[in-house]
This record gives C-alpha cells, structure tokens and sequence, in this order.
C-alpha cells in the first residue's frame, strides 16, 4: 500500500494535470456556406484543437449543445463573410464558450482566436494585408466574468459528498470490526440489508445537510449564481449520495481496519473523484484511455448535475443522462455494499 | 423453536476448521443435552474460540457439521442466531450508548416485541444491578457490570441456549461469582450454557467438560469424572524454594510430571508408595532436605495439566 498509492498519485496526477486542450468539442452555425466559410472550418479541424460535431442550422440550436455539455465553443458565421472578408472589410465572427469551466472557456477562446488570424494571413491576396484583420467577437455563457470560483464552488459540493460519503462510510463497519462490536452484531438474527440500511441512513441526513450547507456558503459568501431547481439539486444530491455511501459501505465491509479502510477509500473514490470528475481538470483533456476511464466515475456526471443547476439552470429534461447515472449508482451501491457484506467471520 | 424431537440441545460430527495450513479444530464430535452447563475447557490457542464461533454460525467449518437447537450450522446459521445468545470474548456492546440504549438496541436487533422489550429490560437491570444507572455510558461501567450487562443484552430475546466464549476473563472473583449465579440461574430455568474458560474453579461449576488441547477433543466427562479417571498418583511436596525443587525432581526416578503450585510442587508418579520412599533421598542428594511429602487427589488442574502433557503439550504463545 505504501508503494502503490504514491505510485496511482503520480500518474492520476501526470495524465490529469494538463492544460492542453485538444480536441474540443465544437459546433457551426455557418450562414454563410461559402469557400471562404468552409476554408475556415477546414483550419479549425486541421488545427488538432478542434472537433467540429455539428453543423447547426440557426441560432436557437446552440443552447442545448452547450447546456448538455456536448459542445464547449459555438461558431457563429455570419452571411456576409466570404463578402466582407475579399472587400477588405472587418468580418466579424461569433465564438460562444461554455463558461462552466472556466480554464476550458479562456484556452479554447484564445486558441480560436489564434487560428482564425493566422487564417485570415494566408486567406489575404498576395502582397496585402487584410486590414481591419478579420475579428472574433466572443461571447462567454453561464459564467459572464469567467470567475473560477463559479465553476469551482458546484465542482467542491460535488468532491465534498464524495468525501464524506465514502470515507465516513468506509469507517462505519471497519471501526465495528476493529472494536468487536460486529462480532456480536452479527450473531444476532439482523439481516445484513438491515445492517446496510442502518449504517447508511444516518450518512445519507448528514451528507443532505452537507449539501445545504456547502451551496448556501457557496450562493451567499462567494456569490456564486445559482440557477436551477433546489428540488433537484435535493434528489439527484440524494442518488449521488446513496451511491457513494453504498460503495464506502463495500470498502468498509472488505476491510477489517479502519486503516486499510480509509487508504481503499482514498484511492478508490477520493482521488478519481477530485483528478477524473472534470472538477480541477477538464476531461476533454485527459489522454483517450483516461478519459474513456472518467466515464466511470460517478463524481463526473454529479459535477455536470451541480454545474449544470447553479451556473446554467438547466432542469431535469437536460440532465436526464446524469439522473439515470445517479440512480444507477445507488441502486448499484447499496445492491454492492450489500453483496460484500458478511455476517461471517474469517 | 426448537426443532421437536431432538433433546440435544447442541449435536457436532467430526467438525473441522482450518485457517490456511493452520489445523484450528480438529475432528471434534460432541453432543450437548438441553438445560446442560457444558465447560470448554483449554489452553489458548486450543480452538474453543473457533468451536464456539462455528456453532454460533459466525464461522464455516471446512469439514464436518453440527446442529444448533435442531439447525444446521451450515445451511441454517440465521436460524440458529434467533435461538442462541451468544457473547463474544471481548466486551462488544456500545460502549458510547448508555445502558438503556444498549438494551433497546439489542432488543430491536432479536425483534422482542415491544411491551416484553420493557419488562427484559427491567429484568436486566435488576439481574445486571444496574438499577439507576440506566443513563450512564456503557464504556463507564466497570467490567463485571459490564459482563453482566452484555449477558442481559444476549439473552433479552429469552434463547433456550446460550454460548459464552470467556465470559468472565479479567473480572475479579466477586463479579465473576455473581456471573456464575446468573448462569446457575438460566439453566434452572431451563437455559443450555456452553461457556468456555480457563479458570479451574469455574470449570468445577460445569456439568460436563470438554478438555480441548490442539484442536483436538482430549477428554469429556463431569468433573468428578475426569478427577476419578485419572490413573497415576499424585504427590505434594513441599521443601523451600520451588523453583530448584521442580528441577532436581524434574530427573527424579519414577517421575512423570512436575507442576508448581505456589509453595507446593505437585509431582505424578507412576507408584506413590515407591515413590514416598525413594524421594526424600534423591532430594537430599541435591542439597534438598526436609520438607514433607504426601499423596493427594488431583485437583481438575492437576487434571488438566496431565492431560494436556499427554496430548502433546499447548502450543506454544
């Protein structure tokens, strides 16, 4: 164990810790359907930066791409641009990022900037310049100032359940072992989905006031918007919960030290939850293979619940993805935590 | 609840536990009878435990079987946990709930309907003494109140067997005779006890004893029983310090067993009178002289300590 952890740490961290974007998700609302438009969307591509994903037809379109978390950048070009651009006038193009994250959101915008410049250099008739060069007007959704903490705060309630849930839970059964208590608990006719149940049910109260607590600090200290529906938050909060204290409950079924407990815990659920979830590094960064692994942790599509309410007031119809995530995950956490108790010993 | 028909309270066949290579219960077959204090008796390291725990159905055996109250240990252990109390080797109620808070629990854990839950519960604190203390943290509670109290914890559910694994290690003697009590008292009502221990004067208390040495079942009688089967003599001898005593007899002709207890030495011999006469001068050829040396009847440790040479020895630790 002592060798192992430092060793998970080093490459969680090495393969998260990136700030190279590749790859991001973008969608084009090309109005104008030219060369001159298509040559544009052609360098975007050619970039490595981006994968355009949709073509959209009109403006309204947009909103869902970027709310479902699907797209991160829209380009908006405008009818006029192959005109404007060969008459030497200023040809503006619109680029709307999803500000919920808020590294994501400068990166891409920058990246985009650049590639249109060095593309309006090589589109020029030789021998002039293109002046006024060709614009990039942006436009940032859900987080207007770009503020980290805004994308920060919903992430933290996230990673804060996360922490809470597993790491007390996986404590509860392995300190009744290590006290002898369970010895005698399980010597008594209690069925061991009572056991469950029971360690569980004070978890899940204190985990909901967590919740409470930690988004009231977060809307009323650090004036972070909140936008979406309070029920929501509560139920999906709830499935998330149940799911992490299920599998907390597992580990702490398996291990007989409260020790042995909390080092499973941080390894399994901490870590992945504060380097894989999105929360400090955007996932669309990661390595294909660890980025395939991030689909698997629950705190992924939990911080695009908390984001998704407080920063973009999305409802229950954008995230049902993630509430069926959510409930499988407590469905499959409690069915886990059950299955890996046993009224046995040795 | 019991099965009908079967007045064994406890049946085991050739049960078996091995821990890896480990041989931890050795091809034990015993019977128990209904309203019986059975004694477990053994050095540690001897399996009691793991009997104990395999017929509580908290462990599986690797071979062999038994029944509880009529159910399988195997196939039938949530049947066997409504029927039994069971109290494990170490203190294990809550020792940060107060005593009331125990005594509801476990109730709620055996289902003893509500209006019977108050009546046990007052019964406990009476048998416990725990009367106006029902407010205090267990974990405050000294640790014969707090034997005590687990015994009413495992029995609140009224089970017609009861399994104690050293119920009384480390209490001292006035807790543990009022322990004692209360077990004469279940089993007059009808309660089987199986207890294990270690202390010889407790084991006098039982009806029968199992003596357990490496896993292995090495004597099972009452304790008049083993004290009568018990074939060669015993000397007392005292003569000064023990210690040089038990080594010069150690070598002694017609010696098999040398133990000390307290002033006295306590030699098995294989002929008492040839012995009486042959000791006193081999002693004194060893600069031990005087003393007195008489025949006595083995006490059940004396008993015990034979039977454990024996077998082979306790294992060692």
């Amino acid at each position: 164990m002592a060798f192992l952890l430092p060793a998970i740490m080093l490459l969680l961290f090495g393969y998260a810790i990136t700030w190279d974007l590749r790859d991001i998700p973008t969608v084009v609302y090309d109005q104008d359907l030219s060369a001159r438009s298509r040559g544009l969307c052609d360098a975007l591509r050619a970039s490595g930066y981006f994968t355009l994903v949709a073509s959209l037809p009109g403006t309204r379109e947009i909103a869902p791409w970027l709310e479902r978390g699907r797209a991160s950048l829209a380009l908006v070009i405008p009818p006029d641009f192959a005109e404007n651009l060969d008459a030497g006038r200023a040809a503006p193009l619109q680029a709307i990022v999803d500000g919920s994250d808020a590294n994501t959101a400068t990166i891409a915008l920058a990246y985009a900037q650049a590639i249109v410049t060095s593309y309006a250099a090589r589109s020029a008739p030789p021998g002039q310049t293109l002046a006024p060069p060709l614009r990039v007007e942006s436009r940032i959704w859900y987080n207007e100032e770009l503020v980290s903490r805004n994308m920060i705060v919903p992430g933290l309630v996230a990673v804060i359940m996360m922490i809470i849930a597993a790491m007390l839970a996986s404590l509860t059964i392995s300190r009744e072992w290590e006290g002898g208590t369970m010895e005698q608990l399980i010597a008594t006719p209690v069925t061991r989905t009572e056991i469950v149940i029971g360690k569980m049910l004070p978890y899940v109260a204190i985990g909901l006031v967590d919740v409470a607590v930690a988004s009231l600090l977060g809307v009323t200290v650090f004036r972070v918007p909140f936008r979406g529906s309070v029920p929501l938050l509560g139920i999906l909060s709830l499935a998330f919960l149940v799911g992490s204290l299920g599998l907390g409950l597992m580990i702490s079924a398996g291990s007989r030290t409260q020790l042995m407990a909390m080092q499973l815990s941080m390894m399994t659920t901490y870590l992945p939850a504060y380097l894989l979830s999105g929360f400090m590094f955007a996932t669309e960064l990661m390595p294909r293979v660890l980025r395939l692994v991030t689909h698997l942790i629950p705190a992924r599509y939990f911080i695009v619940v908390t984001r998704g309410i407080f920063l973009k007031g999305v409802g229950a119809d954008v995230l049902c993805l993630q509430g069926l995530a959510m409930i499988a995950y407590a469905v499959l956490g409690i069915t886990l935590a059950i299955r890996a108790f046993r009224k046995e010993l040795g | 609840m019991t099965a009908p028909g079967n007045d064994r309270a406890v049946v085991v066949t050739n049960l078996t536990r091995r821990f890896r290579s480990f041989l931890a219960v050795d091809d034990l077959s015993f019977d128990v009878a209904r309203g019986e204090i059975f004694g477990f008796l053994g050095p540690n390291g001897a399996g009691k435990t793991t009997t104990i725990r395999m017929l509580a159905g908290l462990l599986r055996p690797s071979a062999g079987g038994g029944t509880v109250a009529g159910f399988d240990i195997v196939r039938q252990a949530e049947r066997i946990k409504q029927n039994i109390g069971y109290m494990s080797q170490l203190f294990s109620l809550y020792g940060d709930l107060t005593v009331d808070e125990n005594i509801d629990f476990f109730s709620g854990l055996y289902s003893v309907p509500r209006p019977r839950a108050a009546e046990r519960r007052a019964w406990v604190l009476e048998m416990a003494g725990l009367e106006g203390q029902q407010r205090r943290l267990t974990g405050e509670l000294s640790l014969g109140w707090k034997q005590r109290l687990a015994l009413g914890c495992a029995v609140l559910h009224e089970p017609p067997i009861l399994f104690l694994d050293e119920p009384t290690s480390g209490v001292d003697p006035i807790s543990r005779r009022a322990f004692w009590d209360l077990i004469y008292a279940m089993a007059d009502a009808g309660t089987t006890v199986f207890v294990t221990t270690h202390y010889m004067e407790e084991a006098e208390y039982c009806h029968r004893l199992a003596l357990m040495n490496r896993g292995r079942l090495i004597a099972l009688d009452s304790p008049a029983g083993l004290r009568a089967q018990r074939g060669a003599p015993l000397l007392e001898i005292i003569a000064g310090p023990s210690a040089p005593l038990v080594e010069a007899l150690r070598e002694a002709p017609g010696v098999i067993e040398v133990g000390m207890y307290g002033r006295a030495v306590h030699v098995t011999v294989r002929d008492a009178a040839a012995a009486r006469a042959a000791l006193p001068a081999w002693l004194a050829a060893r600069g031990i002289v005087g003393g007195e040396i008489r025949e006595i009847t083995p006490s059940l440790e004396d008993v015990f300590v034979a039977r454990v040479h024996d077998a082979g020895g306790a294992v060692e630790g």
